[in-house]
């Protein structure tokens, strides 16, 4: 198995507000990045996928801060990083971020400036992190416009980021994205506000750029058909704690945390009317992360749970070749077969 | 079956500027849209954003006027009535027939009332019931959809998402409608609340009698639904089928296009590579000449540039397709094992 | 039936704030906003006083005494020493006059010798509070009523400068309160039926709220005072200055409240209330006015201060309020020159009132428009 690129371990997050206590958004989060895959964090609104991407990036509010655990990058010339540990405006920061690990966003209307062409957005990017000269930069913008498939990017590149259509503008923060060939790409919901044509054509996109560079991609998204059509490997979160992770194969076809079970049974399959079944969906809504039990957080809505749910966490259960569920029916059964 | 509804030629044409100085242009939101609903029947409609999917349900309950075309309603006591030419104090009686529910939850309740004011105001407005009879009317609707009654006195505010869509049911509902129009229903929903929705907007259908017009996106969620699929693009029907023909063979290439592009939560269906998925949706206001799908069509020939085909019934089937070549393109369906057969 | 799609309500609750009405939740942000909680106290301080004027005021804010012009500020003590030591006893000191050769002047001197005493509730002539009800005790007074007190001085003509301040604040925050109240009036008739109804009536109607806005307001409001007849009296005076100013006034209103109603018509829950078959009068008055009425008292407020300084302008230059109302404007009107602000400088007393109302009014206003915004954090 290859290195891992990025680890996180046991991280935490916690956000503070003056009249209100304390509330741990995201508890326990432990992923792993190969270069070259594709990890798809999936989870509903709420349980804190989003909030891990912008720890990584250290992009977090004011008010939050990663309370526990580690991020490890690992960067091939002088061994790991603890991103975690690092002053997030400090110069060892700011030189990954942008640099070797780069994000995407939902809405690329609201992180590309309105006031400047996408070219010269581009162009910056790779002024401030590569010594170029300006005229040098546009040719690799140019180069990147037309990767990423906006047609006729010599033009494209002085156009306003209003003048181009939803897909063509997530093309171009791609292409900024990839403005200094990162290591990682993290892509938060990319496709959650396009139309699904255009969606399958920047999947495929991301899927082709990620040949061509070979860096790893954290795919953030609710949407479990977009996580089987890119990913290779899949974590599941769920009110903060990521509760299964392993290959997506694997996962999808067995998979063992109640709670993906659950997740896999609510989306409609495409079946004709006659094998149709009745949805099962999971009863009852996400609490809200201050009333999360001490122990496993889908104790209030899992059809098995039983004695030691609400109180003790569940330990990490290899179930598989990589395939790791945080689950005491697991470790009970584990316990009990030797008996 | 009875036909509960029927929408001929409805066209809707914003104009856009104008005003003192500046020339005002014209974009056409709905082109000549005809179809007919069944009672009992759930007719999706589905196309991606700027189709017209939304203008044409808002039309058809007259949220907004239409510019031309008739929507005719037939109600249960025989007879048809002309919505479209109904001033406001005329359409009143069929505001109770016909309800909507909204895709965002949140917008749609009036954020200053509580939940019992909330599904009480169409019955005060259509004085249907008051007092004791008034609560109790309230209540079973309530319950109906999972709102227990202890939640009676609270504000929107101090509910989730999905009970939020359930309170938005209920008064669609606690008017006995026959016909309730769902725009975006459960795509503001996560997939877990989505799926409890769905189902209780199955369950709810047959309890009730109800026809739904069901607006939506997500192809997974039509084929789960509807009995019947009208598909739509840049303000045209393309394509009218019954669900499982439509998945199984379209027949117009934009369908088809949908299809491909529809993730399947299943990594060993995974499509890999989709060179034909090319282009986006064309700015309404500059339309194509000709077909309006030939601009991303893999299959256009010259006649498609030139020919706007009529949306016409395919030979032998139930399916309706607005394509030059519906009946020779053997076009790919969406089931798995999908096997090439025709429908008689 | 299937039981799955009823979810169990019980764990959501969260009991704090589940029954909070729009009105709970923006009085809770609102609470947040120090400085504009602040502001609103020093608001109400002001308003309290204008209500209760005349129980306020030591004196007739109009009666005069020669012997005491442009006397200073005797400040209030509340403790005399005497041969039994410290005790209580509050009191103001008595003038000696100086006569100042240079200038040829007389000029009042604060004499901590002589002791006044000063009660509290004390007994006066008779009066009427706020013009109806019967009374004949001051909040404060001295035992002596032929004794000079003058707390913040007195004027050229030797009136009481507090009490004057004290019956001017009652003139100026009304005149405020009274052209908001009738700007809201127009601002929101106008503003709602052009908000509502669109189309060319409210093209219209933005052109003359344009139009009026366009026109510098001074001379606007010269000409218009110019235009009162002189003989008019000082009630007539005061109902045509409030008049004039919210001619101008309700524009802002109206654009405010047109904005809100455009909005709101695209809302979802309005469009829900029109498919439910419900009038036009019933979705303004039941879903739209309640939506927005939080964001108007905010507008209105912020409107007030307008008012307070257009009024204060006016009568300033003359044009406004005459003696013998006594308002902010008039009585700052009374420290125009330098030679008065050099020897009396509390004259400009009333100019202190104005910043500090204007200020607070402002802080106010903007802690209600943010709390009023459901989407501000």
């Amino acid at each position: 198995m290859t290195k891992p690129l990025l680890s996180v371990n046991d991280m935490a997050i916690v956000f503070t507000s003056p009249d209100e206590p304390d509330i741990e958004a995201v508890r326990q989060v432990d992923l792993t990045l190969t270069p070259g895959k594709t990890l798809a964090l999936v989870g509903e609104s709420g349980c804190g996928k989003s909030v891990t991407a912008r720890a990584v990036l250290r992009l977090l509010d004011k008010n939050a801060d990663i309370s526990r655990g580690e991020i490890l990058y690992d960067a091939a010339q002088d061994g790991p990083v603890d991103i975690a540990r690092l002053d997030p405006d400090g110069l060892a920061m700011r030189s990954i971020r942008g640099a070797q690990i780069s994000m995407i966003f939902q809405e690329p209307m609201t992180s590309l400036s309105p006031v400047h062409t996408i070219g010269n957005q581009i162009d910056e990017v790779i002024m401030l992190h590569e010594r170029m000269s300006q005229k040098q930069a546009r040719e690799r913008t140019i180069a990147l416009l037309d990767q990423v498939g906006v047609p006729g990017a010599r033009d494209r590149a002085n156009a306003y980021p209003f003048e181009l259509s939803g897909g063509l503008r997530q093309r171009a923060m791609i292409a900024m994205a990839l403005a200094c060939t990162p290591k990682l790409l993290i892509a938060d919901e990319p496709t959650t506000a396009l139309d699904v044509t255009t969606q399958a054509q920047i999947l495929d996109l991301l899927r082709q750029l990620q040949d061509d560079f070979g860096m790893a991609i954290l795919f953030i998204t609710h949407d479990l058909g977009v996580v089987a059509e890119v990913a290779d490997e899949v974590a599941v979160m769920y009110l903060g704690d990521v509760v299964e992770q392993g290959d997506v194969y694997e996962v999808f076809r067995a998979p063992q945390h109640p709670y993906t079970q659950a997740l896999m049974n609510s989306v409609p399959r495409l079946q004709r009317k006659a094998e149709r079944q009745r949805l099962s969906p999971i009863k009852g809504t996400v609490p809200s992360p201050k009333d999360r039990p001490e122990g496993c957080a889908f104790t209030s809505r899992c059809p098995h749970a039983f004695a030691p749910c609400p109180n003790i966490r569940p330990e990490r259960t290899e179930v598989g070749a990589g395939h790791i569920a945080r689950c005491h029916l697991l470790t009970q059964a584990n316990v009990e077969e030797p008996a | 079956m009875t036909r509960l509804l029927t929408v001929e030629n409805l066209s809707k044409v914003y104009t856009l500027g104008g005003g003192l100085f500046g020339k005002s242009r014209e974009l056409v939101a709905l082109n000549d849209i005809d179809l007919t609903v069944e009672a009992g029947e759930t007719l999706a409609v589905v196309g991606e954003s700027g189709c017209g999917k939304t203008t044409l349900g808002r039309c058809i309950i007259k949220a907004q006027p239409s510019t031309a075309g008739r929507v005719v309603y037939h109600p249960k006591s025989g007879g048809e009535v002309e919505l479209t030419s109904l001033n406001k104090r005329q359409i009143k009686p069929y505001r109770q027939d016909i309800r909507m529910i909204f895709q965002d939850p949140m917008s749609s309740l009036n954020p200053n009332m509580r939940v019992f004011d909330l599904v009480a105001e169409p019955l005060r407005i259509h004085r249907i019931a008051r007092g004791q009879e008034l609560e109790n009317k309230v209540v079973d609707t309530l319950a109906r959809v999972g709102i227990p009654a202890d939640a009676l006195g609270r504000y929107p505010h101090a509910f989730s998402g999905g009970q939020r869509q359930r309170i938005g049911i209920a008064r669609a509902l606690v008017l006995d409608p026959k016909l309730v129009i769902a725009d975006e229903a459960v795509s503001a929903l996560d997939v877990s609340i989505q799926a409890q929705v769905l189902n209780l907007l199955d369950d709810l259908k047959e309890e009730f009698g109800l026809t739904y017009i069901f607006i939506s996106h997500d192809l997974g969620v039509v084929n789960y639904i509807a009995d019947r699929v009208v598909v739509m693009y840049l303000g045209h029907v393309v394509e009218t089928a019954p669900t499982e023909m439509l998945f199984e063979r379209p027949r117009h290439p934009y369908t088809e296009m949908l299809l491909e592009a529809l993730p399947i939560a299943d990594p060993t269906r995974r499509k890999g590579r989709r060179p034909e998925l090319k282009g986006e949706i064309p700015y309404l206001g500059n339309r194509p000449q000709g077909c309006p799908f030939h601009t991303r069509c893999k299959y256009a020939q010259d006649r498609c540039r030139s020919d706007k085909p009529v949306l016409r019934p395919i030979h032998g089937t139930a399916q309706s397709a607005a394509c030059h070549f519906a009946e020779t393109l053997d076009l790919k369906g969406a089931y798995d094992d999908a096997p090439q057969r025709t429908f008689a | 039936m299937a039981l799955d799609t009823i979810a169990p309500l019980a764990e959501e609750t969260r009991p704090t704030r589940v029954r909070e009405s729009q009105l709970h939740l923006m009085w809770r942000r609102f609470r947040r906003h120090q400085l504009a909680f602040v502001s609103l106290w020093i608001v109400v301080a002001f308003y309290l006083v204008a209500v209760f004027a005349e129980f306020l005021a030591p004196t007739d804010p109009g009666a005069y005494s020669a012997r005491y012009t442009y006397a200073p500020p005797q400040g209030i003590h509340f403790f005399v020493s005497d041969e039994n030591g410290w005790h209580f006893q509050p009191h103001v000191n008595g003038y000696t006059t100086e006569i100042d050769r240079k200038a040829m002047r007389r000029t009042f001197v604060v004499d901590s010798e002589v002791v006044i005493p000063v009660r509290f509730f004390a007994p006066s002539e008779p009066y009427l509070l706020a013009g109806f009800i019967p009374m004949s005790i001051k909040f404060i007074g001295v035992e002596n009523p032929r004794d000079p007190f003058y707390i913040l001085g007195a004027d050229r003509l030797g009136r009481d400068m507090l009490s004057r301040l004290i019956h001017g604040t009652r003139i100026s925050l009304s005149v405020g309160l009274a052209g908001v109240t009738l700007s809201l009036f127009f601002g929101i008739i106008i503003g709602g039926f052009a908000g509502f109804y669109g189309g060319w009536f409210d093209g219209a109607v933005m052109r003359v709220v344009e139009f009026i806005r366009s026109m510098p307001t001074i001379p606007l409001w010269m000409g218009l005072a110019a235009a009162m007849p002189k003989d008019w009296s000082a009630l007539q005076t005061y109902f045509a200055i409030t008049i004039i100013l919210s001619l101008i006034g309700w524009t802002e209103l109206a654009r405010v409240v047109r904005g809100r109603f455009l909005s709101l018509r695209t809302e979802d829950f309005v469009t829900a209330a029109q498919l439910d078959g419900a009038s036009d009068w019933r979705i303004i008055t039941r879903h739209m006015v309640p939506s927005f009425s939080s964001h108007i008292i905010a507008a209105a407020t912020l409107a007030i201060p307008g008012m307070i300084l257009a009024e204060t302008a006016l009568s300033f230059l003359g044009l406004g309020l005459q003696a013998p109302i006594v308002s902010w404007g008039t009585l700052l009107q009374e420290a125009q020159n330098i030679r008065t602000l050099a020897t009396a400088p509390w004259l400009l007393a009333p100019g202190i009132c104005v910043v500090v109302v204007i200020l607070s009014l402002n802080f106010f206003g903007d802690g209600l428009r943010d709390a009023a915004d459901p989407h501000g954090r």
